[in-house]
């Protein structure tokens, strides 16, 4: 060996595999402006097309007039839904398995829903002609709030499912009503209420929201009429289900549709869906024989396109006086909006909210979902979040404060006693799941260490007794949480969407050189997989990140793979990756062997290539493998290096986390300062710490947004009140607090590399720990819960009820 | 509608078009002029994805007429690297300390920083986060925006940088 042969740690280091902290390789593109969102897009001949929407929350259309529109100098077309029935598109087919009227047919039934859409060779004169465009309606009884959707003589809202007692999820049981959807034992959760020392109950309503990323969603259709093929730009999370979506609708055969998702700005859910303006782009196209873009504004976002929670949740508990939980009932009010158009696997209709135990061992539950129609925007998307498992994840640790409070238990104590304790793992919960690993007492009592809990509790104290004696005007909150997810969707015995199961994809090959390109079935919106899929591949099979593209988005030359949501990326995908990669390196074992004339067997993995057993200096790189296995591959061997793999998981996985935040409330002004937050996750093996991190901060800041004022509102009329981003709280760097975070690490026994998802896990566990310490903070005057967002006026209302004002 | 004549020098080049009086800065940067690193977020001037450096003072382009720009020395991100191509201290400092995600907010984030930093050359944390508050980002919860910009600083002002990131 000569003195210049790299050192082990310099060959390591090399590779920037999984563990270190590689910068990412999309910053140089994005720093520079130079990266391709759908926006940027710009076609020979394209046309903008442009929404006229309704002004009512719920009316009966009685007569379109385009006729002004279509003189106005520009404009093209205006299709009405009458154009879309003569190809049979009026409706579509939501996720959920329910019907949406891509424009209104006959109705409208939410604020801002899609009515006509207007073609223009420029943005603007599209505008001007859906200005133009006069609509008569007649206006129709509203209902906006869910609690009266299934009144015995409410209106009826969705006129095309009279007479369908029976929907997509089972019966129902009101003209307004979805689905019920039932889970646990009943009778032995009403025998553990029975005999409890303790309960609780209490409505814990989950405000409706939205993901609003930076780039709103949008699309270039464009179709070839000698060909027949259509090209679709979209910002889509999942651009191959874009793709059999537009394919059964259009009846396009799917290979003649090609989806490309470039640069995506941002999802958190919002871009998983299918979206009026998609079709009516398509149409348009068809009709025009020309590229057709549609861009949402902001306000169009935030009122059309997948609001996310309106979950209203009834949390009992049962306990004995010892402060072990016995028995946990859940009843939700789901408001779902004009049409069901959920993003849940399709057997889900309340995504996992059986999460609902969350990382208590409940030897019993029980819960039930309603399902409503109301006069609001459709959605009900995962915002940074598996699919309902935030709503979950804040029922339970309200709940548990709550219970806590009256059980004269401190919050952390009583989470210690009822955490499901590491050896139960794998652990089977009360309501159906099996959760993969977990060291639940670590992470705990780590933060609690960290933070100095137990001097924090004295100062509160302290603070209240100066607070009483009029000293200060402001009251402190403590506000812990713990979290368990369920992520990863999903094993195909239990998850599919629209029937397509949910596994994803990789594909891998090797260029002659060493070099090599992975193809996957996800995308990324600023995860950063480019960056983190490569150090998979890096320290599998000993290729340098560096060498090693990765491709997202477009369906014609990745494998079918699911999207990106739900966290499932690094569950599902990065684990694709490494079976791929293993493919890869099974041959290439196959190749080191013949090439230094040994037994396979013989052989042994040694950072970026083969060496013989006990003759060290016998070694093959994959470099030269690659080389080898192009040129010189051993006889009967076919040529080349590539693998695919489609991963089908067989457990979901289950990252975890403990926060705590520490806030002080003024009660006059009702202005929180958030004097600390302290977030510990455990996402299992960690691939890029760096990026770990800055998910966690801005999983942290949407759940900061969410808990302490963002909300979509509507008033008694079907009015969105405060549908821009005037009124819809998005923090700036002023407001956002400063995070801290911390780290266990649990990996997952059945994932190949033992990864489980972490970029949503802050969004689960931020608002519980947000809202705690809000309740937290009143708790001492008497209060038991006050309903998010805990705006400033919130806050004030709540100081003054209690009497702090006096 | 009738159409104006505008020049004006973008990226140290002269540009030119024709507009309608109403066309939004924004739409003329990125339609006309091919230039699309600025972005579009919301159009009513709160997101600053769209922000531009004009003479002398950030603006949002969403919220300005190109007609209003006649004459204008403007610079967008496309205008930050240096001729040989290296990156400016603000790029190079987004990427070192993770400063962005999606990167939809980067190019606003990155010319709004270049202006605060003419303005004070050593930020405090508070008066980075105070300066930027005109943009958001839905992304990186700003921990490390703020640190791309006291890392842009440190390298401008040619102090070593106490956190980059290894
Ligand atoms: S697009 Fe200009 S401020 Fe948002
Ligand atoms: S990086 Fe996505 S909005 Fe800032």
């Amino acid at each position: 060996m000569t003195t210049t042969a790299p050192t082990r740690e310099q060959r390591e280091a090399k590779l920037e595999g999984m563990g270190c902290k590689r910068k990412r390789v999309e910053d140089v593109r994005f720093t520079q402006g130079k990266g391709t969102y759908v926006d940027d897009i710009k076609m020979p001949g394209m046309l903008y097309g442009d929404f006229v929407r309704s002004q009512h929350g719920h009316a009966r259309i009685k007569k379109i007039d385009a006729s002004k529109a279509l003189k106005v100098p520009g404009v093209v077309a205006v299709l009405t839904a009458k154009d879309l029935k003569g190809v049979n598109l009026a409706w579509m087919p939501t996720l959920a398995g329910d019907v949406q009227m891509v424009l209104a047919d006959g109705k409208v039934l939410f604020q801002n829903q899609e009515i006509a859409f207007v073609v223009a060779n420029d943005r603007y004169a599209a505008a001007d002609g859906a200005e133009l465009v006069e609509v008569e309606y007649e206006a129709l009884p509203v209902i906006v709030d869910p609690f009266k959707s299934m009144a015995p003589g409410a209106t009826v809202l969705r006129e095309d499912l009279i007479g369908k007692n029976t929907g997509a999820h089972g019966p129902r049981k009101h003209h307004n009503h979805i689905f019920e959807w039932v889970m646990g034992d009943k009778d032995l959760t009403d025998a553990a209420f029975n005999k409890a020392d303790v309960t609780i109950k209490e409505l814990f309503s989950y405000h409706r929201t939205h993901p609003s990323p930076l780039e709103t969603c949008q699309c270039v259709a464009s179709f070839d009429k000698i060909k027949s093929e259509l090209t679709l730009w979209g910002t889509f999370q999942a651009p191959h289900v874009i793709r059999t979506v537009a394919s059964l609708l259009s009846k396009i055969p799917e290979h003649k549709i090609h989806v490309i998702a470039p640069d995506i700005g941002g999802g958190f859910g919002n871009k998983v869906g299918a979206y009026p303006g998609y079709i009516c782009a398509i149409v348009a196209s068809i009709v025009t024989g020309k590229p057709v873009k549609w861009v949402e504004d902001r306000i169009e976002n935030l009122t059309s396109t997948s609001f996310a929670r309106d979950y209203h949740m009834t949390c009992e508990m049962a306990a004995t006086k010892e402060g072990k939980v016995t028995g946990l009932r859940v009843h939700v009010l789901a408001d779902h909006g004009a049409f069901d158009a959920c993003a849940d696997p399709s057997k889900w209709p309340a995504g996992f909210f059986n999460i609902v135990t969350g990382s208590y061992d409940f030897p019993v539950a029980h819960v039930a979902v309603d399902g409503v129609y109301t006069n609001k925007a459709p959605g009900g998307v995962a915002y940074r979040c598996s699919f309902r498992v935030t709503e979950a994840a804040y029922c339970i640790e309200r709940g548990m404060d709550v219970m806590a409070k009256k059980l004269g238990l401190d919050p952390a104590e009583f989470r210690l006693r009822n955490f499901i304790k590491r050896e139960q793992f794998p652990y089977q919960s009360a309501l159906g799941w099996e959760y993969d690993s977990g060291d639940y007492d670590t992470a705990m009592r780590k933060v609690m260490d960290a933070v100095d809990y137990a001097g924090l509790r004295a100062e509160q104290a302290a603070q209240r007794e100066a607070f009483k004696r009029g000293e200060t005007r402001a009251i402190m909150g403590i506000g812990v949480s713990f979290f368990t997810e369920i992520v990863g969707a999903g094993p195909s015995k239990n998850c599919d969407i629209l029937g397509v199961a949910m596994f994803d994809s990789c594909e891998i090959r090797i260029h002659p050189t060493g070099a090599a390109i992975a193809r996957m079935g996800t995308k990324s919106q600023g995860q950063g997989h480019e960056t983190t899929y490569a150090q998979i591949i890096a320290t599998e099979i000993g290729i340098p990140a560096a060498d090693i593209m990765v491709e997202e988005g477009n369906t014609d030359t990745a494998p079918y793979g699911l999207g990106t949501y739900g966290s499932r990326s690094t569950p599902v995908a990065g684990a694709a990756i490494a079976m791929a990669a293993r493919k890869i390196k099974a041959k290439a074992q196959m190749i080191a062997a013949y090439k230094l004339e040994v037994h396979e067997g013989d052989l042994e993995w040694d950072i970026d290539g083969f060496r013989v057993k006990g003759l060290p200096e016998k070694t093959m790189s994959m470099k030269d493998i690659s080389w080898a296995a192009y040129n010189s591959p051993p006889p009967n061997m076919e040529p080349g290096l590539e693998a695919v793999s489609y991963y089908d998981p067989p457990n979901m996985t289950y990252p975890f986390g403990a926060y705590i935040c520490v806030m002080d409330i003024d009660v006059d002004t009702g202005v929180a300062n958030i004097r600390r937050f302290y977030a510990l996750d455990d996402c299992g093996t960690r691939i890029n710490p760096m990026i770990i991190e800055g998910q966690v901060h801005g999983g942290l800041t949407e759940a900061f947004a969410i808990a302490m004022g963002q909300e979509i509102r509507y008033d008694e009329f079907g009015n969105v009140v405060g549908g821009s981003f005037m009124d819809f709280f998005v923090p700036t760097a002023v407001e956002t607090p400063k995070w801290e975070t911390d780290f266990t690490v649990t990996p997952s026994p059945h994932h190949p590399i033992g990864a489980k998802g972490v970029g949503e896990s802050p969004n689960v566990g931020g608002v519980p720990a947000f809202s705690n310490a809000v309740n937290d903070a009143f708790s001492f005057f008497g209060s038991t819960h006050i309903q998010m967002p805990h705006d400033h006026w919130r806050n004030w209302e709540a100081a003054k009820k209690f009497g702090l004002h006096a | 509608m009738a159409k104006t004549h505008v020049t004006m020098t973008v990226n140290g080049e002269p540009a030119e078009g024709l507009v309608e009086p109403r066309t939004l800065l924004i739409h003329f940067i990125r339609e006309n002029l091919s230039l699309t690193g600025a972005h579009i977020g919301c159009e009513t001037s709160h997101c600053g994805a769209c922000t531009v450096d004009l003479d002398g003072r950030s603006v949002k382009s969403c919220s300005m007429f190109a007609v209003q720009a006649q004459g204008a020395q403007i610079t967008t991100i496309e205008g930050m690297a240096h001729a040989d191509g290296t990156l400016h201290a603000l790029q190079e400092g987004f990427r070192m300390m993770h400063g962005l995600q999606c990167g939809f907010c980067t190019p606003g984030m990155i010319m709004r920083a270049h202006r605060l930093l003419q303005e004070n050359k050593t930020p405090t944390e508070d008066e980075i986060r105070f300066g930027i508050a005109g943009n958001l980002c839905r992304c990186t919860g700003y921990q490390n925006i703020v640190k791309a910009i006291q890392y842009a600083a440190d390298k401008l002002n040619g102090v070593p940088h106490k956190e980059a990131a290894e």
